[in-house]
């Protein structure tokens, strides 16, 4: 039942329409009869699952900004004044903060479903990239929207993350300065953010275009990481195979999304932040959201300021070279044993990474986190470069249906897809 | 193609390269104000200058003051942590400086109150060195605001000052 592979409309009005905008053709290619791989798993709803949080994001922040004053005397007040004045007012604060986490969470596994499955190799290079300036957006966003409730660890994440911009030599004071639009984080700072904050997601929508018209070009990878050879073979309709499935993946990530929400909505927010900003006092123990923690060690890791920087600037820009860095012809981490163990070490060191960031410093946490760092750095660096020089690869499948088919019965594997 | 034959530059050149510069200064003119204006402004720029009051801070007391949107830390040193300041050799210092260039009266110690790592505002009496310790990433400074321990360059800065009186200082 995949339909019509070319769009027909079906009455005059839609054929008038549709020879001057052919827009309900583009919608059919690319959601309905678009050709997936027979074979995804349930890791691949996460774009789905994205798309539904920047939705998301996108409606509770307009809302949210309709009540919002984005002034370093107001903004403090008028986010009490949502919570506890406006009506539904806590909903769509505690859905919005804790949206931003789930945004992470989803994008997180999103990332890690890519280097598993090897998803940046070729031909979908400039597909990967152009997620990972998403990913620098969503943290640019993400970094400014913990600004605006102006409490006090809004105003010393600000404060810290404008500072490192001082770590360039010469010009960097300046660059800060002008950041701040003062002589420190201040009221013109909390309102560039503000506009910011509310452009940068539309910036997003924008790259998210790009991302999934680079994905329609190249075709989604798949759990085989061999690519499709025969479509009636090899893949199903997008609709309603995947629109099904992302549907379903959505739902249960929804119901993490409103167990948080509803049953603990402060549990990712920071005590700290419900103190007014005062600049002549930093909180005792300073932490970013979790989301940041991993670079956040990286950076406490490395005992010189330029440094410091540089490596949480590479850790975040060496992602965008990894179709270069991994070597290895054979994409998917099911058929590189070795790739897999260290696939697996490099996400222990990233969860590592993130524990201690969220810990007091000490000469202990110190060292661990720089054993973790040079492991980060080394899986991206060292590791994929020379494991595909040499290791041995298990042999691939022929093609996606055959990997399909081996799992099955010998009986079904005669059945042609459409009817599984 | 024709091989390598060079043409005289033609007045259509000329008339390109005019173009191009006068689109670029035009341009770079446009730009520039919609950059500067993210620059501390004319009313930031005014705040330039606070008194403070020396009377009331008693000897060991730090006290912060607000200036330019930052800290700044006044300090009315011991006997003991001048001539902790004074006595410590500067060969192992990172940013070497002389306790003497960092005050104008040695029990008075004015400095800004802004890690120069990534801009938290230490904590007072903390640390090995009794001076101030960082709360974010650990940077120790002396008793007179010198770099000693963790991911900081460089000392706390000492802002333009002047002794209005006994009691009294203009800072900035």
């Amino acid at each position: 039942m995949s339909g019509s592979p070319t769009y027909v409309p079906k009455s005059a009005l839609g054929r008038w329409f549709e020879s001057r905008l052919p827009i309900m053709g583009l919608v059919h290619s690319s959601f309905v009869a678009f050709p997936v791989p027979r074979n995804l798993n349930y890791l691949w709803t996460f774009g789905a699952i994205l798309a539904f949080m920047l939705g998301a994001q996108i409606v509770t922040g307009i809302i949210l900004a309709m009540h919002y004053v984005p002034s370093a005397t107001l903004a403090f007040a008028s986010v009490e004044h949502i919570m506890r004045d406006v009506n539904y007012g806590w909903l769509i604060r505690y859905l919005h903060t804790n949206g931003a986490s789930m945004f992470f969470l989803a994008v997180y596994i999103h990332m890690f479903r890519g280097i598993y499955y090897g998803s940046y190799k070729a031909p979908r290079e400039v597909l990967w990239i152009l997620g990972v300036i998403i990913y620098l957006l969503m943290m640019a966003t993400a970094f400014m929207g913990y600004v605006l409730p102006w409490g006090s660890m809004s105003f010393a994440g600000a404060t810290v993350i404008t500072n490192l911009f001082t770590a360039i030599p010469l010009v960097g004071t300046g660059v800060a300065h002008w950041l701040w639009g003062g002589y420190a984080v201040g009221d013109p700072t909390l309102n560039r953010f503000f506009s910011l904050h509310y452009l940068l997601p539309f910036m997003i929508v924008g790259v998210v275009i790009l991302h999934v018209w680079a994905l329609h070009v190249a075709g989604q990878n798949n759990p085989d990481g061999v690519e499709v050879q025969n479509v009636e073979r090899d893949t199903v309709a997008f609709t309603p195979y995947a629109t099904i499935k992302d549907l379903f993946g959505v739902s249960i990530f929804l119901i993490l999304y409103a167990w948080f929400v509803f049953y603990i909505p402060t549990y990712l927010l920071d005590a700290d932040n419900s103190v007014p900003a005062n600049p002549l006092v930093t909180p005792a123990h300073i932490v970013p959201e979790w989301y940041l923690l991993p670079f956040y060690a990286i950076l406490r890791a490395i005992p010189n300021k330029l440094v410091g920087v540089v490596a949480l600037a590479a850790a975040i820009i060496l992602l965008a070279f990894l179709p270069w860095l991994d070597t290895s012809k054979v994409k998917s981490g099911k058929y590189r044993p070795a790739f897999r163990i260290f696939f697996w070490l490099f996400v222990v060191c990233c969860v590592g990474l993130g524990y201690l960031g969220s810990q007091e410093v000490s000469d202990t946490t110190t060292w661990i986190a720089r054993i973790l760092a040079i492991g980060y750095f080394g899986f991206l660096v060292v590791a994929l470069p020379v494991l595909g020089l040499i290791e041995r690869t298990k042999p691939l499948p022929a093609s996606i249906a055959d990997a399909v088919l081996a799992k099955t019965k010998p009986a079904e594997a005669a059945a042609p897809p459409a009817s599984r | 193609m024709s091989s390598a034959a060079i043409e005289k530059p033609n007045r259509r050149d000329f008339l390109y390269i005019a173009t191009a510069a006068v689109g670029a200064v035009g341009v770079g003119g446009v730009v520039w104000p919609l950059i500067d204006q993210m620059n501390p402004d004319a009313s930031t720029l005014a705040l330039s200058s606070i008194e403070v009051d020396l009377a009331p801070i008693a000897e060991g007391q730090i006290v912060t003051v607000k200036w330019r949107g930052g800290p700044v830390f006044v300090r009315h040193r011991t006997k003991k942590e001048i001539d902790d300041a004074v006595n410590t050799p500067l060969a192992g210092l990172r940013d070497p400086q002389t306790d003497q260039a960092r005050v104008k009266k040695p029990e008075w110690l004015i400095v800004s109150g802004v890690c120069t790592h990534l801009g938290c505002v230490p904590l007072g009496h903390e640390g090995q060195y009794d001076g101030w310790k960082c709360p974010c990433h650990g940077s120790v400074y002396d008793t007179s605001g010198r770099i000693r321990q963790g991911p900081a360059p460089l000392n706390l800065p000492v802002p333009e000052y002047a002794f209005l009186s006994e009691t009294r200082v203009k800072i900035g």
